[in-house]
């Protein structure tokens, strides 16, 4: 059995202020982590203010972009094309929400190494940011 | 201060529909609490403190609610944690009646997910500003592709397999088939569930609990009031509550919030896990069941698919009866929310009233434990002792 990924129609990602500069260096190829000053902690989803200490010293830096699958699951019922969901441990610490791509989804493992690659959203013109999701590498 | 012994569960209701096409959610919240009452032996009159969450149709959920039923009450509550809700409007229940704003609390919950036509597969919808929704929603989570994420990891990490997590609902489909209201009763098999189909590896079809119309109301009093009714008393001894997120991105979806709020609840309530006879564990997917047993320490982490098995969580042969009515599993998950039938069932076992069939000997202490929002991504959980007196 094998379940080859599909491209699928992706919604565009709502741009609030505190994040425009993830979503700009998205559409330039570059996946962004933030890292507090403060603490020295790096976290995600992105905030301006440390989940750890509450710091407002807070900083964007570019992710090396690779990382390891924390966790997966194909859907495979209830959507048009079926597609994995994944957490994936980012090499600098945090785990972000993703999506498993490029690959035969019934191959994934937790622990695989990925690397990030980034796909088109809302009508796929460009006009809206790409969303990074991971490969195996 | 603690809640211990401040306040009672006289009454409880469990709606029988599980499909309501003629009748509007209004009404269903409407019928709980009419139910409840007469439960309880009391009447509308005597309500003076109303509790609800996001499932109540009315503007600002417990105002409009409140002017459809026709209430005159001095204290409201409209919390929402999602399913768990109902666990915490009981303890802020007994905390307003400890602290003398209320006297008689009702709490109701009632949907029709299953006559609207929701499905646990399909996008959940958000409304603006959610500051994660731009980080989450275009990869497509839904309910049981992030409940999957927690289970798929858990195997990753302790081994636990498809079969171990099938037994939990072969457990809830034993004491189903006891259940004249129960929506799935008929007994099912190890081999049955893993043979359903694959909604999102590593669950199926069966792993998933049904999408069911109905509802539920409870009647919470001070201890005077309980004593002057007929009814069996069920005390409220312990309670805790835990939201639990991703942590900044240090995430561990093998450990849900019981973890903090069992403890919280045991210590208000000065008793162990092994001092319990029966408990409702929420059981949205049979995952959800083996991560929380684990966590209210009822086993180890990481053993909780063994604990599962072989029927240990049947009433009369394993040693932890769980969900009798049939749980979220085969009973009823009226909107989505199956917080308040967990309650309900656990006070059926404390009075002695729930099936003979499944109905634990000397019913003296009972948990129930809910989970609200998604164990993949963030959720709230809340653990509820009671002692019957």
């Amino acid at each position: 059995m094998a379940t080859q990924y599909q491209d699928r129609k992706i919604s565009a990602p709502a741009v609030y202020p505190e994040n425009k500069p993830y979503w700009e260096a998205a559409a330039k190829g570059q996946l962004l982590v933030k890292k507090c000053k403060a603490c020295g902690e790096y976290h995600h989803y992105p905030r301006s203010l440390c989940p750890y200490c509450f710091s407002d010293q807070t900083e964007w830096t570019v992710a090396k972009g690779t990382g390891t699958v924390y966790t997966y699951s194909v859907l495979r019922r209830g959507s048009p094309t079926p597609y994995a969901i994944a957490y994936v441990t980012l090499d600098e610490g945090p785990s972000m929400m993703t999506n498993i791509v490029d690959c035969d989804l019934d191959t994934i493992k937790v622990g695989q190494k990925v690397q990030v690659v980034f796909k088109p959203t809302g009508d796929g013109s460009g006009a809206t940011p790409p969303m990074p999701m991971f490969k195996p590498v | 201060m603690t809640i211990k012994g401040k306040a009672y569960i006289a009454g409880a209701f469990e709606h029988p529909t599980r499909k309501a096409d003629d009748k509007s959610v209004a009404l269903l919240h409407a019928e709980c609490a009419k139910g409840a009452l007469e439960d309880a032996g009391l009447s509308i009159r005597d309500v003076d403190g109303y509790f609800c969450a996001g499932d109540a149709p009315g503007v600002m959920n417990t105002v409009g609610m409140v002017d459809y039923m026709g209430l005159n009450v001095r204290h409201i509550d409209s919390t929402d944690t999602g399913g768990s809700s109902y666990m915490v409007h009981v303890a802020h229940a007994a905390e307003a009646i400890a602290a003398g704003k209320c006297n008689v609390a009702l709490i109701t919950l009632a949907g029709r997910p299953r006559s609207e036509g929701h499905s646990g597969a399909a996008p959940r919808m958000f409304p603006p500003n959610i500051p994660e929704v731009p980080f989450e929603a275009p990869y497509g989570p839904n309910t049981v592709n992030m409940y999957a994420m927690a289970a798929m990891r858990h195997m990753a990490l302790y081994g636990t397999t498809s079969e171990q997590l099938a037994w939990v609902k072969v457990a809830a489909s034993h004491h189903a088939q006891y259940n004249e209201h129960a929506m799935l009763r008929e007994v099912v098999t190890v081999e049955e569930v893993v043979g359903s189909p694959m909604i999102a590896d590593p669950l199926h079809r069966m792993d998933c609990c049904v999408v069911s119309d109905g509802g539920g109301a409870l009647i919470v009093v001070k201890p005077e009031i309980a004593r002057s009714l007929k009814r069996p008393l069920v005390k409220v001894i312990g309670a805790g509550q835990a939201p639990r997120g991703q942590n900044g991105g240090k995430v561990d979806l093998t450990v849900t919030g019981a973890a903090w709020s069992g403890p919280r609840a045991f210590e208000e309530a000065g008793v162990k896990p092994s001092d319990i006879k029966y408990a409702s564990i929420y059981d949205s997917f049979t995952i959800t069941v083996l991560l929380q047993l684990e966590d209210l320490g009822f086993c180890k982490k990481g053993e909780g698919g063994k604990f599962v098995s072989d029927g240990n969580l049947i009433s009369g042969i394993g040693k932890l009866p769980f969900n009798t009515d049939g749980g979220g599993l085969c009973n009823n998950h009226p909107s989505n929310r199956g917080g308040i039938t967990k309650i309900i069932e656990a006070v059926r076992q404390l009075r002695g009233e729930a099936h003979p069939k499944v109905q634990v000997k000397n019913c003296d202490i009972a948990l129930a434990q809910g989970t609200g929002g998604s164990l993949g991504t963030r959720h709230c959980s809340a653990t509820l002792i009671m002692e019957r007196e």
